[in-house]
């Protein structure tokens, strides 16, 4: 069974994006950059799948600028087998990043796509289900839990109540939640190794992908800014200004 | 034409943060209908119909709708979209789960977790964890929208629409329901409650907790956490505040042994009042908070459990 992980390359998690003064963006320039949290999560469980025999392959896949590369490589020092990075300087939304991402899987015949639940730079949430959408295959969000099980896959879902079960028909497309695991550190005779596991370099054009953007961006602006309150001496005196300044209680 | 909203509930209570949705849709002009999929919710249309501004209610009662499977949900909308120009849905774990399905079915764009409507085209929405808001302009014919239901009001309650049964899409057989692990709470929800008082790290156990809930039945408040409080199993999972937990913003939001890390902040700096307990005066939960009190919690806490017995609470 092949897996395929596609990873993106997105600001680091530590570090605050700060809108340009100009407001025609985020400003990236000299920030640190990573591999989107929730995609070392999927890598993680997919490396798990093939140590446990499940899988017999894990393609890594990123859609962005060249630097993409290192992303793909950390995914590879983890355990990844081989690379394909889909170069553009453009921003590419969620649509088109899965439609590309449908014509790899088919292509590569992965039986199952495992993706992050969000990206946390657009915060958009969505490439996997319109990933899963668009191959007409079962999907599986927010999973805490997956076993694969013949030809179903049964998964646990974080849902707003709690923990949801479901199983769905493989092949699937699943995306990962927080508590399916801990990501590996690659080791450093894994970063070597992986320098030598092949990348293959291909553009959306490759693959009759329109990446025309559905979303005009008009502005980019700070959001509201909060003034930091006052430092209280005592829990009796913040239940009297709770009560008697703020009213809130 | 005009606008779907696709309601959200457990086939016995429509969830409020429909009546949110609701208000965002009004502004996008045109008649406005709710679709309720599920089984045996007849109850749920009925609520879907006294919203305000709602004119017509479509009612899907199947067994393949008994759980919202979104491979199911997605294949009915699908279908109802040749009578709309927009659907919208609330960004709960429900939507985000069958909505972008929709929108890639449709070959259109979905615009996530807006919290404003500029035009029928242009919305504003959160991105890299609130840090900045984006305005942004659809080109496609027909919307998919999912509403951050913090910053909408509710809509009121006198409307009386009329019901259409209609019915089931075909249904795929990718998935299959197995069960749930529901929490059971007496206490407000986190993303409707007026009062929130969120745990940490700090607390260091699933048991210290206790001193958070004991606060929490003075002020009729709901308990929230940390995702390190979740991953730690101090706390389940549905309790994270967060950005990719649930977003809240309640008239007072009390934080305990959390350091406001920008994750955490993207889900709750647009509560009205933040108050921070914290034994580091460095942490930087107290550049958001109101009102800042430096303290080890575990003094703290019973301490203002006290104070609010006090206040006859
Ligand atoms: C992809 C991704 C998504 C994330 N999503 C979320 C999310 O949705 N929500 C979220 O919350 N986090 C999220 N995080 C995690 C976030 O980055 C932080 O790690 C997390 O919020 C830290 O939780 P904390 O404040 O409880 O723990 P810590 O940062 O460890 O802080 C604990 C605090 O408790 C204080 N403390 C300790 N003991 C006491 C005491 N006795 N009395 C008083 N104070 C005490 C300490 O001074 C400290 O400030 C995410 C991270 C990633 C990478
Ligand atoms: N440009 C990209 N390249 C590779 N994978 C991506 C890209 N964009 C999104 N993804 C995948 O889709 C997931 C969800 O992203 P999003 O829908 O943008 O929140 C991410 O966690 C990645 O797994």
């Amino acid at each position: 069974m092949k897996v395929l992980v596609p990873v993106k390359r997105v600001i680091d998690y530590n570090v605050k994006a700060r809108v340009k003064a100009d407001g025609s963006g985020v400003d990236l320039a000299n920030v640190k950059m990573s591999m989107n949290p929730f995609d070392e999560i999927s890598v993680e469980q997919a490396v798990r799948m093939k140590e446990a025999g499940t899988a017999t392959e894990v393609i890594i896949a990123s859609i962005g600028p060249a630097a993409a590369q290192e992303t793909i490589r950390t995914a590879l020092a983890m355990g990844g087998d081989r690379g394909i990075l889909v170069k553009t300087d453009q921003t590419v939304e969620p649509l088109a990043v899965a439609k590309i991402l449908k014509a790899i899987t088919e292509q590569e015949g992965a039986d199952i796509v495992i993706l992050g639940k969000q990206a946390i730079d657009d915060d958009s949430n969505q490439t996997g289900q319109m990933l899963a959408a668009l191959l007409g295959r079962s999907q599986a969000t927010f999973a805490s839990e997956v076993k694969i099980d013949g030809d179903k896959a049964e998964v646990t879902r974080e849902v707003d109540g709690g923990l949801q079960t479901i199983r769905v028909q493989l092949p699937t497309v699943i995306t990962v939640d927080l508590r399916l695991n801990e990501p590996r550190y690659a080791s450093l005779p894994n970063i070597m190794k992986a320098r030598k596991k092949p990348i293959d370099e291909k553009t959306p054009e490759d693959f009759g992908v329109d990446i025309t953007p559905r979303l005009k961006v008009l502005k980019t602006t700070e959001p509201p800014t909060r003034a930091a309150g006052v430092k209280v001496e005592s829990v009796q005196e913040l239940v009297a200004k709770l009560r008697n300044e703020a009213g809130v209680i | 034409m005009g606008t779907l909203v696709v309601a959200d509930h457990d086939n016995t209570n429509l969830s409020d943060a429909t009546a949110k949705v609701v208000s965002a849709a009004k502004q996008l002009g045109g008649d406005v209908h709710i679709l309720v999929a599920g089984q045996n919710c007849g109850s749920v249309a009925d609520a879907s119909a006294k919203l305000d501004g709602v004119t017509k209610v479509l009612l899907a009662d199947d067994a393949i709708y008994s759980a919202r499977l979104a491979e199911n949900v997605a294949e009915l909308v699908v279908g109802l979209m040749g009578d709309y120009d927009a659907v919208l849905s609330s960004a709960t774990t429900m939507s985000k789960n069958f909505m972008p399905r929709v929108a890639a079915l449709m070959d259109v764009a979905q615009i996530s977790e807006i919290v404003k409507v500029e035009a029928p085209d242009t919305f504003v929405r959160p991105i890299y964890a609130g840090n900045a808001m984006q305005t942004v302009q659809s080109s496609d014919a027909k919307k998919v929208i999912t509403v951050r239901t913090t910053t909408f009001q509710a809509v009121g309650q006198g409307g009386s629409a009329a019901v259409e049964k209609i019915a089931a899409a075909k249904d795929p057989g990718l998935s299959e329901y197995v069960g749930d692990r529901l929490s059971e709470s007496a206490r407000p929800q986190l993303t409707s409650a007026k009062i929130i008082i969120s745990g940490g790290r700090g607390m260091q156990s699933g048991d210290n907790f206790k001193l958070v809930e004991a606060v929490a039945d003075k002020l009729k408040a709901a308990v929230g956490a940390s995702r390190a409080a979740v991953d730690a199993g101090y706390a389940a999972n549905d309790m994270q505040v967060g950005q990719t937990g649930k977003v809240v913003a309640p008239e007072l939001y009390i934080a305990v042994g959390i350091s406001g890390a920008i994750q955490h902040l993207a889900g709750m700096k647009d509560s009205k009042v933040i108050v921070a307990i914290n034994k580091d005066e460095e942490a930087p939960i107290f550049q958001v908070s109101d009102y800042g009190l430096v303290a080890d919690l575990f003094k703290a806490l019973p301490e203002l459990e006290a104070e609010l017995t006090k206040l006859g609470l």
